[in-house]
């Protein structure tokens, strides 16, 4: 036996015996995600065990060395977990934008004292982060941002305002871009800083979106003191670690555009909303826009696959991730016009238990800041334009 | 899963492909053959140079004296013959005439006939359309039963490369009535025999369609190819398998108008800057390269699920073709509007381009009939 077959059997082992049955059916929504933190307050025991167990081992960040807490997986074994836990529907035991963005960005650019105090924390879900990009006069133009830290020889003192910051009010920790050098040009005098929610001077207001929900934060930084240690990387180089994470979460929510496995795809919604007549879908315009969609998402999911094949045969990629997050957002916006479309009024109920129970309606409306988050499509397409055609 | 990432030899095979083609059938060899309204539509010697390259024996296996290299290696001289307009019988004879044989010739057949083939002596082509629009469940070209063969009568159109193949493979109805799922038959046909008839006919894209007529045109019984009756899910096969390499060729030809676009767009200035610099342009730009970089995955997973006798071959290279009619569209009228008024003149490659890519996405149905295609075979 390999050792590969080995690692499989032995994963297998381990989450048949330590996953909690409830953790092994879908999840209904996001809501029943666990993101962890000092806040956070776990929906059930199963919940907290599932965490705990997995994080002993590192398994919430499989791939991070097991010196900072990781799983200390190659890609290989890291494949295997996730097809074992796919094969028993286990639900992620934590989400976090601490193992999906600073995580990586400390372990590329910090220091080993920042590797240190940070990582093990987040693997064990103890420290909700967020992040701390835009402001309300820098969103596309993210470089123009103007949260000032001034030198203050061991410490800087920020003072400005951050805005779209994904859950602000539940989160510990902020990395957060701020201007370290207001001579040096846009770009050049940015630095990447991590500071404590519950530092003095620091407070969030969540922003009601047209959905109505409140995922996103105002953060006020008024006199906020960040020591010096907390830079990550060089003071005034912090726009490449930027530009990394951008690409990052670009690659995220491009995946936006993919039917999860399990769910439903559009084509049986639509079925579900208007039927078949004679094997078609009742109506053919209709049946014209969703086949329309169904070539465009399948040609999308291969060319995601084709991308990490690229990728892995060593092949550069370049801003292909600029193109899968245009692309992935759009569909994701075409297909929940579509899903409204197909369920003509019973898409639009609001409240109570009519239609939907209301959840039509609010993906829909989510849907359309797809296309704004992450950088906006327009965004990408200036990307795609100036940096794979060179078109200045 | 699809292989979706080329072999280092399907790599090596693409990269000569166009060595190849870009020497020795460029474009100004395409407007030679136009302009001086070559007989037979392609060169011969080009044609014997590319068969020297192997090309015509790439889908034949060894045992018939070919390359057995497969779909996604065809798939690779398809995309670069698009490049160029290359004109050869490459679709009609060495993907289509071998596919034919290949899925449904009798061992006598292929020993007889597919050596000569790759060797690019015998020349191949399918009979299948009846009327302008791509409907293969309706054929209504008869084929009777005549004691010792098949008497055939009706009328085929759109015959690629018809006016020079030396046997062409006929669509024809043995029992039945035009939209019968049983019944249809395929003939190898000699097209000297007493009661064919076949008009070349020159298309928008200046290439052969020919037209044939059948007018009580006897063939002897072993003219079969395949089961009597049984022709119909034999075609469809042989359809997706046109299609994929239509989607190919139309991949070629897309990137090759995108690439020429972008490069004007660079060069041609007015206001003093170049035209390239207006954001008016530079999204259109971006959002074709998004599209051009789903039809290259749609276009690599058609042919290699082909080669891989995938289930769901048939979705994807619909997939693939729809795609690819789509996108092409797309490019080509981009890449007229975005030169001006020189993409309005002959002197431009361009128009060249429009006009191959029309022609292409309607052989063997448009990108509409292929989303319609998709859905069914989808369930919906």
């Amino acid at each position: 036996m390999t050792d590969l077959e080995t690692f499989r059997r032995e994963t297998r082992e381990w989450l048949d015996a330590n996953c909690p049955e409830s953790m092994r059916t879908p999840m209904q929504s996001d809501d029943d995600a666990c993101w962890g933190g000092r806040k956070w307050t776990f929906q059930s025991e199963d919940q907290r065990l599932w965490l705990e167990r997995m994080a002993a081992r590192g398994w919430t960040a499989p791939d991070w060395p097991t010196e900072y807490g990781g799983g200390g997986l190659n890609k290989d074994e890291h494949k295997i977990l996730r097809q074992e836990m796919a094969r028993i529907q286990a639900r992620s035991p934590l989400n976090s934008f601490g193992v999906w963005m600073i995580g990586p960005a400390i372990l590329k650019f910090g220091s080993e004292a920042l590797k240190r105090q940070h990582l093990p924390p987040i693997v064990r879900g103890e420290i909700r982060w967020c992040q701390g990009y835009s402001e309300p006069g820098a969103g596309s133009d993210l470089a123009g941002l103007q949260t000032k830290a001034e030198d203050k020889g061991d410490h800087f003192i920020v003072n400005g305002q951050k805005i779209w910051t994904s859950y602000a009010d539940k989160a510990d920790w902020m990395f957060c871009l701020v201007r370290t050098n207001p001579d040096a040009k846009k770009q050049a005098g940015i630095s990447l800083v991590l500071f404590d929610m519950e530092t003095p001077g620091v407070s969030t207001r969540p922003i009601t979106l047209i959905s109505g929900s409140s995922p996103f934060c105002e953060t006020f930084l008024d006199n906020v003191r960040v020591e010096k240690d907390q830079v990550v990387g060089e003071v005034d180089q912090g726009w490449t670690i930027a530009k990394y994470l951008l690409t990052h979460e670009r690659e995220m929510i491009g995946g936006f555009g993919r039917t999860a496995a399990g769910s439903k795809t559009l084509a049986e919604q639509a079925v579900d909303a208007i039927g078949l007549d004679n094997g078609r879908l009742a109506d053919d315009m209709l049946r014209a826009e969703v086949a329309q969609w169904d070539l465009d998402a399948r040609a999308f999911e291969l060319t995601a696959e084709r991308v990490s094949a690229q990728a892995k045969a060593g092949q550069g990629v370049g801003a292909a991730s600029a193109m899968l997050k245009y692309y992935g957002t759009e569909l994701n916006k075409r297909r929940q016009e579509l899903l409204m479309a197909l369920n003509g009024t019973d898409a639009l109920y609001w409240e109570g238990k009519g239609g939907f129970d209301g959840s039509m309606p609010r993906h829909w409306l989510r849907s359309k800041g797809n296309s704004i988050e992450g950088g906006t499509s327009e965004i990408q397409l200036n990307v795609i334009a100036k940096n794979i055609l060179e078109l200045g | 899963m699809a292989t979706l990432v080329l072999n280092e030899e399907q790599q090596m095979l693409k990269d000569a492909a166009r060595g190849f083609l870009q020497e020795r059938a460029p474009i100004a060899e395409f407007r030679r053959l136009r302009d001086t309204r070559d007989a037979t539509g392609f060169s011969r010697d080009v044609w014997a140079a590319m068969v020297e390259q192997g090309f015509a024996g790439t889908l034949i296996p060894e045992a018939h004296g070919g390359f057995a290299f497969g779909h996604v290696g065809m798939g690779q001289i398809m995309e670069e013959s698009g490049r160029t307009l290359a004109l050869s019988p490459l679709l009609s004879s060495a993907v289509l005439g071998v596919s034919a044989l290949t899925l449904a010739g009798s061992e006598a057949q292929q020993a007889d006939l597919l050596p000569a083939v790759g060797q690019g002596e015998l020349l191949l082509a399918l009979a299948v359309d009846e009327s302008g629009r791509h409907d293969p469940e309706c054929i209504r070209t008869r084929a009777e039963h005549n004691g010792s063969g098949y008497t055939l009568n009706g009328c085929k159109t759109f015959v690629l490369d018809g006016h020079v193949a030396d046997r062409l493979i006929v669509a024809a109805r043995t029992s039945g009535d035009a939209r019968a799922t049983d019944g249809v038959t395929l003939f190898l046909v000699n097209p000297d025999t007493a009661g064919v008839e076949v008009e070349r006919t020159i298309m928008v894209d200046a290439r052969n369609a020919a037209e044939v007529r059948f007018n009580d045109a006897e063939v002897p019984a072993d003219a079969v190819l395949g089961r009597v009756d049984e022709g119909l899910p034999v075609l469809e096969q042989l359809l997706d398998i046109g299609n994929a390499h239509l989607a190919a060729e139309l991949l070629g030809l897309t990137q090759e108008v995108f690439e020429r676009t972008v490069q004007y767009l660079k060069e041609r200035k007015q206001f003093g800057v170049a035209i390239g610099s207006f954001q008016a342009l530079q999204h259109r730009a971006a959002d074709l390269f998004s599209e051009i970089e789903l039809l290259k995955s749609a276009v690599v997973a058609a042919l290699s699920a082909l080669d891989e006798g995938d289930d769901h071959a048939d979705q994807l290279c619909s997939l693939a073709k729809a795609r690819a009619s789509k996108v092409a569209e797309l490019a080509t009228n981009e890449g007229v509007q975005m030169h001006g008024g020189m993409g309005m003149t002959d002197e431009f490659d361009v128009g060249l381009f429009l006009k191959r890519a029309r022609a292409a996405q309607q052989t063997f149905g448009d990108q509409r009939y292929h989303a319609r295609r998709f859905a069914r075979l989808r369930g919906y």
